[in-house]
């Protein structure tokens, strides 16, 4: 026995493991009851954990090693262009952001361009677009230059608005490009209507670069953050256009009985970029599209009132603004601003019977100077569409003579000028020496023969 | 002297001994190479069977070659999830017989070490199917392209590998 053994050692011992091996193996397949259907006995289960566990911090070691070899490798290759990268995308940084201020500035463009259209489109006829394309550098005066000029149709005291408001008028032209001096020049000046109130007066610059109503009595109420706007008088500026509002009123101490009534603009006049030029209003071609004018509630109140009955065609037509029974009032006060030029307009000038239509601004009377301060134009509607030199013959009968060298003259002018007048509001005399009650207006309307001899009346005046 | 037949020389069946680092260090880092770093080409090459054979017929002595084959096929086992005791076996047999035909043939030529690698791995993968379709109910397909390619490839690097691990014996 022990011989056998002997002899056949090496075949009993493989035998022997090979049989402790398929047992333990069998342990595992045969073993799932209770068990899971792993296969994994519970014997086998800590010869996997012990010989996991002991190899497991070698795996981690060398799975480190690697990993610390291969990053460093990773992180060197990743390093060699990092410094020209980086520069390529400072560049690229450099460019997004020119072009994205490119891109705001074009955005904010076709918005204030939006704005613009849909303003022009809602209320203005006729207009040109022009970029701001200068200023005038100084504090002393208020221009800035833009890009439109004579080839683009631009004229002289054309207005310049933005839809924020009125932004000035065109002062001097050229063939490519035209000054425009800003409303709050101190040479500027706009016939302008408080909203609230209905009071009529002149908006100016000041020298400071600010805006001031100076012709309104200090008797009236004013109350900051009344919205101001054009009156229309000054036959430069669409009436009802925004001008601002009001900041402050208090007594004018140069000028005593009066208020010096600041208005803040409503277009920055600091930030202008784009603007219109008004080269031709509503009013203006109305009449040219439609032939005839719609009637006014001022006309329709005038012919239902008793009034003076018509006289021939002849006399109207001497009598200039004295036409119609209904619109005497002759002597409009509206001049142009800058020019002086004391010429009525063709334009009728709006008129309530609270509103004179007359918001004359910065006139100078060519003549003695009495032209055009009349306070109580009667008939505050009519304003005759002939134009007429507002020279003192022209305006004398009706201003009853006074002459302050002023321009405007507000009127509060109510309903129809018919014999009975109701006096204009006493509210806004441009001048001190214009008086509140203006009896003498009704007898404007009468005297036609005060109209000098070139004055070309219309018999039809256009009321606004 | 062996009193069977023997197509060794007297220097051929010298049997080699290794020190216990290299005993435990290389069977242990075949596995580790095998088992944990993901190289492809490792799919196809066993080094721990060829540890395994190696050791078996430089110690030429069965019972440790089996041994050997045991430990080494029980410890893959037990890193990659099979059943223990299916390499186990595998590596026992190849132990056995290569400690066995190192005692009658010349293995430290390497043609006979290449004929005798991709002949072994032919028995490992033929008992290892056995098993794995007999007696654990596995479902893997013998694949003979597979199977010739692997036996081909190992026998190739049991060339270089045994050339390598001949430098680790202890001379007397």
């Amino acid at each position: 026995m022990e011989n056998f053994f002997a002899r056949y050692k090496n075949p009993l011992v493989l035998m022997l493991v090979l049989f402790i091996q398929v047992i333990a193996l069998a342990t595992q397949v045969k073993r799932p009851e209770g068990a899971k259907a792993g296969n994994t006995g519970s014997g086998t289960r800590l010869i996997r954990v012990w010989t996991i566990t002991a190899f497991t911090p070698v795996e981690k070691m060398f799975v480190s090693t690697g990993h610390f070899f291969r990053d460093g490798w990773h992180n060197y290759a990743d390093l060699r262009g990092v410094r020209r990268k980086n520069r390529e995308l400072q560049d690229e940084v450099a460019r997004l952001q020119m072009e994205q201020v490119r891109l705001k500035q074009d955005a904010d463009q076709a918005r204030r361009l939006q704005a613009l259209l849909d303003f022009k489109e809602k209320f203005i006829s006729k207009t040109v677009a022009a970029q701001v394309i200068g200023t005038s550098g100084t504090e002393q005066s208020r221009v800035i230059i833009i890009d439109k000029g004579a080839h683009d149709g631009i004229k002289q005291d054309m207005a310049v608005i933005t839809p924020d408001g009125i932004v000035g008028k065109v002062k001097d032209v050229f063939p490519l490009s035209s000054q425009v001096l800003l409303i709050n020049d101190h040479d500027s000046g706009a016939g302008v209507i408080l909203e609230h109130s209905r009071l009529q007066g002149i908006i100016r610059g000041t020298s400071l670069g600010e805006l001031q109503i100076t012709d309104i009595m200090s008797d009236e109420q004013i109350e900051a953050g009344d919205h101001v706007i054009t009156s229309g008088g000054d036959r430069i500026y669409p009436k009802g256009f925004s001008v601002g509002t009001v900041v402050s009123a208090t007594p004018d101490r140069d000028n005593d009985p009066f208020l010096a009534i600041k208005i803040k603009p409503s277009a920055d006049l600091r930030r202008l970029e784009e603007v219109l030029v008004v080269t031709k209003t509503v009013e203006e071609i109305s009449p040219v599209a439609g032939g005839s004018a719609p009637m006014r509630a001022a006309d329709i109140l005038a012919q239902r009132l008793p009034s003076i009955p018509k006289q021939d065609a002849n006399a109207a037509k001497t009598s200039g603004g004295t036409s119609l029974g209904s619109t005497p009032t002759g002597t409009t006060p509206t001049g142009t601003m800058p020019t002086g030029a004391p010429k009525a307009s063709p334009l009728p000038t709006p008129a309530k019977p609270n509103q004179p239509s007359n918001g004359a601004v910065e006139q100078k009377p060519a003549g003695t100077g009495a032209s055009a301060k009349q306070p109580a134009a009667a008939g505050g509607t009519a304003t005759p569409t002939a134009p007429m030199k507002a020279d003192p013959a022209a305006s004398k009968p009706a201003s009853s003579g006074q002459t302050t060298g002023q321009s405007t003259v507000p009127s509060g002018a109510n309903g129809a000028a018919t014999a009975t007048p109701t006096p204009a509001k006493p509210k806004k005399p441009k001048a001190p020496s214009a008086t509140p009650t203006e009896p003498t207006a009704p007898k404007a309307s009468n005297q036609p023969a005060s109209e000098p001899p070139g004055a070309t009346p219309t018999p039809t005046p256009e009321r606004p | 002297m062996h009193s069977s037949v023997s197509l060794t020389s007297r220097e051929e069946i010298e049997v080699h001994r290794f020190s216990w680092p290299v005993s435990i260090g290389i069977p242990v880092a075949a596995i580790f190479l095998q088992v944990f770093l993901r190289i492809r080409f490792l799919t196809v090459l066993d080094l721990p069977l060829l540890v395994t054979i190696f050791f078996a017929v430089a110690r030429r002595r069965p019972v440790p070659g089996m041994i050997t084959g045991a430990l080494i096929g029980s410890l893959q086992d037990a890193w990659t999830g099979h059943p223990i005791g299916l390499f186990g076996i595998a590596k026992t047999i190849v132990g056995y017989l290569g400690s066995s035909l190192g005692v009658k043939v010349d293995v430290d030529n390497p043609g006979s070490r290449f004929l005798m690698t991709f002949a072994f791995v032919l028995i490992h993968r033929f008992v290892y199917m056995a098993i794995s379709l007999q007696l654990v109910g596995g479902s893997e397909a013998w694949i003979w392209g597979h199977t010739l390619l692997s036996a081909f490839v190992n026998g190739l690097a049991a060339v270089v590998l045994f050339a390598l691990l001949d430098k680790l014996k202890l001379r007397n």
